[in-house]
């Protein structure tokens, strides 16, 4: 049997939960064996509608109050005690915040090894995965151990897809026997005011700047085509590094990962570690000095040359078109 | 108050990632080494925690003789001891170790060295296996967070910030605890030239512990595969600004 732990709100699986049963129904299919599932939290149970499309036999729901707050080890401690019922081959999560975290504690509890952020899956013997190094920008191919096969699920592997024809859902709720101990961590979500500002991972266009923008001060005409065109500013670690912009700001491994229309990269040099951050946009416009540089060959677009007299020209050009005023016709 | 760093040795890729022929490891003939900017965050967190608060920080790796740089750097930063678990360079799984820096952690217990705070990385840069910083937690009994970008201390407790998909999370953990910190923790200080001589005349102590198979074995390492693609070079300086309009009306973005 194939378990997926599955991530909702209020009975509505996330995006990345929908993937992951897709991927376990594929290998269940593959593996000819049925699958489970399991979600936890308030209102678990109302998942079985969609899971329903997923060739979902079981949805256990664990059933206890104290599970209400997200706390890693005590979701763990219920997942392990299910996985000691009812013995399934493979147990696979998302590997998002809370997916990777619950499915490390999950591991210890069981004594076995885990593979995270895979992107294919060979059942067999050996059971073979390919997971990401490097944040994608580097694949691994390994041999997963263990009596019981657990793995995330790296976020986009494959598209979800519900199937055409629709399983019995039946729902078995138990009761875990949680510890104390297991709510020693309990995570409570934040109260944010709303700045109005346009998220970084959410923006239509990112206009982002590296080392070759020169200065904090040199992000003005960023800021301004970005207000142009209802965007937001990016930058490399370069710049983070520099202090120059906060690091809410960087885009890459180990910053935040963008998809917009346009990705703008000014004076970005292309360092596999800012590509992984970006490789979601649909289009990228390198502006650089070095038409060398590893961004203009894996951008759409480039313009060779200094950051400030590129920005100051379409800056000027874009306020023209906005006015109103017939953009110069191209030379 | 005691904190323990754990960081690793990566190399430190650039532009692009070269294999080696055997398609094990990343060839690092021409590459540098540096640890994870992760790391490097909770590197820089416990110095200033030893700075506000007082105590001691002890930085550990498991990594082979060439990884005591990474020590030394982190050392350099105000880091006072460092403990280097040699290992003859082949790769650990994160079960084998989190085994080994589990035995190293108990192993300072014995010798009266006990830690309020166990700083990881939440993911390792190169092998990213998301796991260490909790295997070690749950191992030694400890409360663990995973991703933190906020820490501050006050009373035998840590209240700890992460931000996740959707939106900042808090807790308060008593200590001794595990946390496991990204990058935008804190913005690290350089070495300054004092701090890296100090450093370099510092002893690394060393222990050996046994290889073993933690049951994540790498079989190969590849390289995605990249979708051919062209490049419209649409001007230089000054004389862009139309194409460029074009191209944002083209995206309807203008
Ligand atoms: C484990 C790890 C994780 C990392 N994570 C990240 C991450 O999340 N995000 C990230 O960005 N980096 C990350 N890095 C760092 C990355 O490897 C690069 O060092 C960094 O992205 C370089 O930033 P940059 O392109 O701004 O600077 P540089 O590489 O210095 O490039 C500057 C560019 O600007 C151009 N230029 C110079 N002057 C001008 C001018 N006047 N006008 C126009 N162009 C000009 C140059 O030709 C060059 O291409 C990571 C590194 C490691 C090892
Ligand atoms: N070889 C190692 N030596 C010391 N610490 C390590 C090592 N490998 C991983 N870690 C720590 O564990 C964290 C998570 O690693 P991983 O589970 O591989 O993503 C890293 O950010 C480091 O803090």
């Amino acid at each position: 049997m194939v378990l997926a732990f599955i991530e909702h709100v209020a009975g509505a699986p996330t995006m990345l939960s929908l993937e992951v049963l897709t991927m376990a129904n594929r290998l269940a299919g593959e593996m000819g064996t049925q699958l489970e599932a399991i979600a936890i939290g308030p209102n678990a149970a109302a998942a079985t509608g969609i899971l329903s499309s997923y060739g979902v036999s079981t949805l256990h729901v664990a059933d206890d109050g104290r599970l209400a707050d997200y706390a890693p080890a005590a979701w763990a401690h219920a997942i392990a005690e299910l996985v000691r019922e009812v013995d399934p081959d493979v147990v696979i999560g998302t590997a998002s915040d809370r997916g990777g975290e619950v499915m490390a504690h999950v591991a210890t509890r069981m004594k076995l090894p885990m593979a995270a952020n895979c992107t294919e899956i060979a059942p067999g013997d050996p059971f073979t995965v390919i997971r990401q190094r490097w944040g994608g920008s580097l694949l691994e191919e390994a041999h997963l151990k263990g009596t019981i096969k657990l793995l995330t699920l790296a976020p986009h592997a494959l598209t979800a897809a519900a199937s055409p024809s629709r399983t019995e859902v039946t729902t078995h709720a138990f009761s875990p026997a949680l510890d104390d101990k297991d709510f020693r961590v309990r995570l409570q979500p934040q109260v944010e005011v709303d700045t109005g500002k346009i998220s970084l991972a959410q923006a239509r266009v990112v206009v982002g700047g590296g080392r070759g923008v020169g200065s904090a001060e040199g992000f003005a005409a960023l800021e301004e085509l970005a207000g142009l065109l209802g965007g937001a500013v990016g930058c490399s670690r370069a710049v983070t590094s520099l202090g120059w912009r906060p690091h809410s700001d960087q885009v890459g491994q180990t910053g935040t990962r963008i998809a917009p229309d346009l990705y703008i990269a000014c004076g970005i040099s292309g360092a596999i570690q800012h590509m992984v951050g970006c490789r979601a946009a649909k289009h990228i416009l390198a502006i650089n000095t070095d038409a060398g540089a590893p961004i203009v060959a894996q951008a759409d677009y480039a313009v060779i040359g200094d950051v400030q007299k590129v920005l100051a020209a379409v800056n000027a050009e874009v306020r023209r078109v906005k006015a109103g005023e017939p953009s110069r016709s191209p030379a | 108050m005691n904190v323990l760093v754990c960081v690793k040795r990566v190399p430190a890729t650039a532009g692009q990632i070269t294999l080696t022929a055997d398609a094990q490891d990343i060839d690092t003939r021409y590459l540098g080494f540096t640890i994870s900017p992760h790391e490097e965050c909770a590197v820089e967190e416990a110095v200033r925690m030893i700075e506000a608060h007082g105590g001691s920080t002890t930085v550990l790796t498991l990594g082979p003789e060439a990884a005591t740089d990474q020590l030394r750097d982190a050392m350099a930063l105000g880091i006072e001891r460092a403990i280097l678990l040699q290992s003859d360079g082949r790769e650990w799984d994160p079960v084998a170790t989190a085994s080994a820096i589990v035995e190293a952690i108990e192993a300072e217990g014995a010798a009266g060295r006990s830690y309020d705070l166990v700083l990881f990385g939440n993911e390792s840069a190169d092998s990213a296996g998301y796991q260490v910083g909790v295997r070690v937690a749950d191992a030694l009994d400890l409360p663990c967070a995973t991703g933190i970008k906020a820490i501050e201390l006050s009373d035998g407790r840590a209240t700890v910030r992460r931000q996740t998909e959707s939106g900042w999370e808090s807790a308060e953990l008593a200590l001794p605890a595990v946390v496991t910190v990204k990058e935008g923790l804190n913005l690290p200080r350089y070495p300054s030239l004092p701090g890296r001589l100090k450093a370099k005349k510092k002893e690394v102590e060393r222990i050996t512990p046994q290889w073993r198979d933690g049951g994540l074995e790498k079989v190969r390492l590849k390289l995605p595969v990249q979708a051919e693609h062209t490049v419209e070079i649409l001007g230089k300086n000054g004389d862009a600004g139309a194409q460029l309009v074009e191209v944002f009306q083209r995206l309807r973005l203008l």
